[in-house]
């Protein structure tokens, strides 16, 4: 990743290597922020001010399986509200929360760029598109069976 | 062999990008050398510079990210003869409220992506490239990694690319969450790894952009146009569209329709075709109500306003923008003061905080909207709401506030008595005295 930027702009990698390390690790920690410092050649501080600002990194874990919900206006138009509603019910959770056992986190988000194809639900980084209301019940059903 | 897609296409098309998409395999440099691939940078490699710039000049097209500025006159910018390595951009942040294209051109056919980009890079004398791609999109960047890996391994990148003594290195770049990285000047500073905040202009981007170097930046469509035109001559494609509105666009059709889907058309086709047509006409027989035509930045325009030719001088006449592609279709039982406030509460969330105007502008009308919203509206709100927009608009350190500010004023004005009908309902006006 260090060697796509030219020399001596190692700085350019800080975003990218926050979010594929956070993959790996499940939240920005104080020990990731200072690796990722180290590699990139800047301060710890600079890459901590880079953490708040971008709403993909988080600094506690979310759930195994992290459900996001599309709300914005095309979603918006063809069921995204109440799929929002629905998945806080199915789940027991609120905006950006996490259960308590781990396995499931929820967040309201803004478009995710499948707006014709409406209303969509991402799993982690997999689009779910022109989600019914039983397609969602069945997807949270088949994770908790695939858990 | 035809390959399923997200949705059907039509035949009221016209395919110039999305010619590909239904092959299977698309995705493939094999594919893509069988379908025309990279005959256009073959050509492009026996033309000078300046000719190159002139055949997109001659095009007529118009960036394809939002603004819609003419593409070959921002390529003459660049000044290619800067002893500082030059860099091609790519904005792949794909944000804006009903825009889902930029991923299909990646997802179904990135060898043309690459090919665009190489073209351009033939015309400014770079030899780097950065395709940024929204975060989210983890699967997007999977697919155009893949794409530049094949390229690599098959001589279409790297040094001496197809044998012609061109060296061109390109990767991408992950955002991770933040609608204002996809302003170029913003993008600019998250690729160099801060905060995405934007920058004073001047210095435009084409002189000092990425690193301080001169930088070319453009949308993934933008990019994706120029093999076709340097292929088939700038003419050709400027044919397809209307007088300084060359080719075709992808329009991303959401909302009431019973056919919503991604689908190119020529610039110039009308907006009624497109929705009763290409779209299938409204859902469950409702009647229009308003179109949002090019993203949720853009005035929205009234039914009565609809019967027009989609192309960025018509729109802008009939007082919108075709801006991102991004065309959202409202029916008759849509509640107006609701799609105010879900705007106002995506760009609200979306400031980057760094303009005052911007910041608490949008944070206000968002407070505002969602107390309206929440039955507590107050009559004076309505003209408040306008005129805290009209504030912002053209006050801020970027477009983000106008963004926010320019389908809000529209609301306003235009529907200012389905503001009015919350108030009787809710039946205020005693509310509002102190209130
Ligand atoms: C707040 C804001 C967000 C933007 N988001 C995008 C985006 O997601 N994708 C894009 O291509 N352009 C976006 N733009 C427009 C870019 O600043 C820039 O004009 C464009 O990428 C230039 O490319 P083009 O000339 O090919 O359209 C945005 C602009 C603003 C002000
Ligand atoms: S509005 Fe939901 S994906 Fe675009």
């Amino acid at each position: 990743m260090l060697q796509s930027y030219p020399e001596g702009k190692k700085r350019s990698a800080v975003v990218p290597m926050l979010i594929y390390a956070q993959d790996e690790t499940g939240a920005v920690t104080a020990e990731l922020i200072e690796e990722v410092a180290k590699r990139c050649e800047v301060t710890p501080l600079q890459v901590d001010e880079v953490v708040g600002y971008y709403s993909m990194l988080h600094r506690k874990p979310q759930g195994k399986f992290h459900v996001q919900v599309c709300t914005n206006i095309s979603c918006m138009l063809v069921g995204g509200t109440e799929l929002y509603d629905q998945a806080c019910k199915k789940l027991g959770l609120g905006h950006k929360q996490t259960a308590a056992d781990g396995v499931f986190s929820l967040e309201e988000v803004e478009c995710m760029g499948a707006c014709s194809w409406a209303p969509m639900v991402a799993i982690n980084y997999d689009y779910h598109h022109n989600v019914t209301p039983e397609q969602f019940d069945a997807l949270i059903e088949g994770l908790k069976r695939a858990q | 062999m035809a390959k399923k897609l997200y949705n059907e296409p039509s035949p009221l098309e016209t395919k110039v990008i999305s010619k590909r998409w239904g092959l299977e395999g698309s995705e493939t440099l094999d594919v893509y050398l069988a379908n025309d691939g990279f005959k256009a940078f073959l050509k492009a490699r026996e033309m000078t510079p300046e000719a190159i710039i002139e055949e997109v000049k001659t095009s007529a097209l118009r960036g394809r990210g939002g603004a819609g500025f003419p593409t070959g006159l921002k390529w003459s910018f660049v000044p290619r003869t800067s002893p500082k390595p030059k860099y091609i951009v790519v904005n792949g942040d794909e944000s804006e409220p009903g825009t889902c294209k930029d991923r299909l051109l990646i997802e179904y056919d990135p060898h043309n992506l690459i090919e665009g980009i190489l073209i351009a890079g033939l015309a400014m004398d770079a030899h780097k490239g950065y395709i940024y791609i929204r975060g989210e999109y983890r699967f997007v960047i999977e697919k155009m990694n893949k794409a530049i890996a094949e390229a690599y391994a098959r001589g279409y990148l790297g040094k001496n690319i197809a044998g012609t003594g061109f060296d061109f290195d390109l990767y991408t770049h992950s955002g991770a969450g933040a609608y204002e990285c996809g302003e170029e000047t913003a993008l600019l500073d998250s690729l160099e790894g801060k905060r995405g905040v934007p920058r004073m202009k001047p210095p435009f981007p084409a002189v000092a952009g990425a690193w301080a170097s001169p930088t070319l930046l453009n949308n993934v469509e933008t990019f994706a146009s120029v093999p076709a035109i340097i292929r088939d001559g700038g003419a050709a494609y400027a044919a397809l569209g209307t007088p300084k509105n060359g080719g075709t666009r992808l329009l991303c059709l959401s909302g009431h329709v019973n056919k919503p889907g991604v689908y190119e058309i020529p610039l110039g086709f009308p907006m009624m075709k497109a929705i009763n047509e290409l779209g299938g006409g409204m859902r469950n027989g409702k009647k229009l109500k308003a179109v949002v035509p090019g993203g949720s930045s853009c005035p929205i325009l009234l039914a009565s306003e609809c019967d027009i030719a989609m192309d960025y001088d018509t729109v802008a006449k009939a007082g919108s923008m075709l801006g991102s592609g991004g065309m959202v279709v409202l029916d008759e039982d849509t509640d107006m003061v609701a799609v105010a406030l879900r705007i106002m509460r995506f760009y609200a969330h979306e400031s980057c905080g760094w303009c005052i105007p911007c910041r608490e502008g949008t944070t206000w009308l968002r407070k505002i909207l969602q107390r309206f919203n929440d039955g507590g509206g107050r009559h004076e709100d309505i003209a408040l709401i306008g005129d805290v927009a009209k504030n912002m608009f053209g006050r801020t350190f970027c477009a983000l506030g106008d963004a926010a500010a320019m389908p809000t004023m529209s609301i306003i004005q235009k529907f200012s008595h389905e503001f009015e009908e919350r108030l009787a309902k809710q039946g205020s006006g005693l509310v509002s005295i102190n209130g």
